[in-house]
């Protein structure tokens, strides 16, 4: 009975997050004409897929109860890479996506090897490798370099038709693959397994015998290597290379998180839920559009304020939760 | 006397700062010539100072929240938010005289020190993590001060406005002398009262020092308002000399720079230590680099990737496991120092 219970307490924030999600498109649906259909919802995926692939890797990293604040440096010098490989070396995109993706990958090693190796802080050294790809993507150009080639505009218009007139972009199918993965990879792996433990408690799963230092590494590695992804379908999406892509994108990212129910503290938390936290992010911004008089800024305090509400709720839960072991 | 000069927190800091400054000496031979123009001081040092002033006074404010293993990232956001109040309620009032200054000053300092005590309560009453707790702000914040200004980049009519950030007194730039108040206020409250102590031992164990008879939830909770004021003071500068308010960039990346020019200081991100002193000179060092990346003629891009290297730098000496693992290969010198750096770790 109390093990049923306190696994209720961990699913709360998920299922607060399911239910504000339909809460919000119900007001939609309500308020606006033309809200309720399914290619609105279907435009919250194709509008945000580049923000469910880093909210995927971001969820590992919180998990494990660390923080990657390089993912949103990282879409852009994806985008630049792939931009001036593409449009300057003139290389076919069978070179350029793969050295693209490499990028975040060999970013997230060195990340991870920092904080693993020499006990560094995940916030410190993330925050370092967000100047320094910011920093490169400018070195690379301060300009915006427009992509025109072929398979990127393959890419970026080919519409998958759906039942009903409706269609998905190449790059939901993408952000939909990457998400079985990485559900599979969070519940039915050694990794996964090892992720939350570390997220537990990182002594504990050290004296378990548990890979600590490996799975670190990987979960940075992994989360460097969606940040690359999602920064070529950014690219798709903008058909541009730019510096400034993506500013800010790791706090939207981090809010799309906890949003969806991943305790900060690590441990608890779903992958599924970072998804419904990108499409609260994403009809967030969607009700603005068909209110047309309010301004973007509401955007930004609708997530604090969100945020806000999330964060206590967490923190009642844990709370609770503590109390009823001790009592145990 | 050398010896202490070495144990000094502050030697390499200096030696940095001054290194950064010797190189503009090689570049511009006239980087250090001072001049009197209109009765004001001029020249790239001046310079230095007067752009580094808003740096300098959000990491003040910085260092005492990381001294309680704190983190406050949402200052940026408080500079924007302090500009766009300062901004609007001087181009609101049409008054006579200072009557509007002062009305603009005090109001963005009661907000922003209001915003500092709503980061403090959710760290010291609520518990949550203060990266966390902070993060609303920073995401929210920036919204609120497009709100204020209507999502346009207001511009300033007024004069004396121009005076907090642009202004001379005594022919030096106004702004060094608030920087100087704010430090020194700090500094004596600080080193000449308990609470600096009682923010180290909060910083450096909650409960022991809450048992020891510290009311750690207030200390916490007047650091991040401290926190809140500095960057508004920052924030009123920052607007004032460039007499607008920008909702969208202004103070931009400035809660990264503060910590940066925090922990170049000297002061652990792990707390219960700190140094202000320390944290004066990280920000001035800030400063001279981006100055003189400037002067240099490198493209300011350029900028970031220092700086990274830099916090890299810097973190990968303050770790006790990467000092062991690349320096204990060599022949120790110190046994005394060896031994220390043992207990460190063990602990």
């Amino acid at each position: 009975m109390i093990n049923r219970l306190s696994l209720d307490y961990k699913q709360l924030p998920l299922l607060a997050t399911i239910s504000l999600f339909v809460l919000m498109f119900s007001f939609g649906s309500l308020r606006y004409t033309g809200f309720f259909s399914t290619q609105v919802f279907l435009n919250l995926f194709i509008d945000n897929a580049f923000l469910i692939v880093i909210a995927v890797g971001m969820t590992f990293v919180i998990l494990s109860g660390g923080i990657d604040l390089s993912v949103g440096s990282l879409i852009a010098l994806t985008s630049m890479v792939a931009a001036s490989l593409t449009m300057e070396a003139q290389l076919s995109p069978w070179i350029v996506v793969p050295i693209s993706l490499l990028v975040g990958t060999v970013f997230g090693v060195v990340q991870g090897v920092l904080i693993h190796l020499y006990n560094l802080q995940p916030f410190i050294v993330t925050l370092a490798g967000m100047f320094l790809a910011r920093g490169l993507s400018y070195m690379i150009s301060v300009e915006t370099i427009s992509i025109d080639h072929s398979f990127f505009s393959y890419m970026a218009s080919t519409r998958i038709p759906l039942p009903g007139d409706n269609f998905i972009s190449i790059s939901v199918v993408i952000a939909l693959i990457v998400v079985i993965i990485a559900i599979f990879l969070a519940h039915l792996t050694n990794f996964g397994r090892t992720v939350y433990a570390i997220g537990g408690s990182e002594q504990s799963a050290m004296l378990m015998g548990l890979p600590v230092g490996r799975t670190k590494i990987l979960i940075y590695t992994l989360s460097g290597f969606c940040a690359s992804l999602a920064g070529l379908i950014f690219t798709f999406y903008m058909l541009s290379g730019y510096g400034l892509h993506a500013n800010g994108m790791e706090l939207d990212t981090i809010a799309a998180v906890v949003i969806g129910g991943t305790l900060l503290t690590g441990g608890a938390g779903y992958v599924a839920g970072s998804v419904v936290g990108v499409l609260i992010l994403g009809i967030i911004q969607t009700i603005i559009v068909f209110e047309g008089t309010l301004s973007s800024w509401w955007t930004k305090i609708a997530i604090g304020v969100l945020l806000f509400l999330f964060i206590v709720l967490q923190r009642v839960i844990v709370l609770r939760s503590e109390k009823k072991q001790a009592s145990n | 006397m050398i010896k202490s000069m070495l144990k000094s927190r502050l030697f390499w800091p200096i030696i940095v700062l001054l290194l950064i400054l010797m190189i503009n000496l090689f570049v511009d031979s006239s980087f250090f010539s001072i001049e009197v123009r209109n009765g004001h001081l001029t020249g790239s040092l001046i310079d230095i100072l007067n752009r580094g002033a808003p740096l300098m006074l959000i990491s003040i404010g910085m260092t005492l929240v990381i001294a309680t293993k704190g983190i406050d990232l949402s200052v940026g956001s408080v500079i924007a938010m302090s500009g766009a109040i300062g901004a609007m309620t001087v181009a609101s009032t049409d008054g006579t005289g200072l009557v509007p200054l002062f009305m603009a000053i005090g109001l963005s300092l009661l907000i922003c020190t209001l915003v500092g005590s709503w980061n403090g309560l959710l760290v010291s009453r609520i518990g949550v993590q203060p990266i966390v707790a902070t993060l609303i702000l920073m995401v929210a914040g920036r919204g609120v001060a497009q709100l204020i200004t209507g999502g346009q980049i207001t511009t300033v009519y007024y004069d004396p406005y121009s005076y907090i950030g642009g202004g001379y007194l005594l022919a030096l730039p106004f702004s060094v002398f608030i920087v100087a108040f704010v430090f020194f206020v700090a500094v004596l409250l600080t080193r000449k009262t308990a609470l600096g102590l009682f923010i180290e031992a909060v910083g450096s164990n909650p409960d022991a020092s809450r048992l020891a008879g510290i009311n750690s939830k207030n200390i916490m909770l007047m650091v991040y308002m401290f926190s809140g004021f500095c960057a508004g003071v920052g924030g009123l500068i920052l607007s004032s000399n460039v007499m607008s308010a920008d909702g969208n960039n202004a103070g931009l990346w400035f809660e990264l720079d503060a910590i940066l020019a925090v922990v170049i200081g000297g002061t652990s991100l792990m707390g219960g230590r700190f140094y202000l002193m320390g944290t004066v000179m990280g920000a001035l060092i800030i400063q001279s680099l981006t100055t003189t990346i400037y002067s240099i003629g490198v493209p300011a891009e350029t900028n970031l990737v220092v700086k990274a290297i830099v916090v890299l730098v810097v973190c990968l000496l303050q770790s006790p496991e990467f000092r062991r693992k690349v320096f204990g290969f060599g022949k120790v010198k110190r046994t005394g120092e060896q031994k220390e750096r043992e207990g460190v770790t063990l602990s």
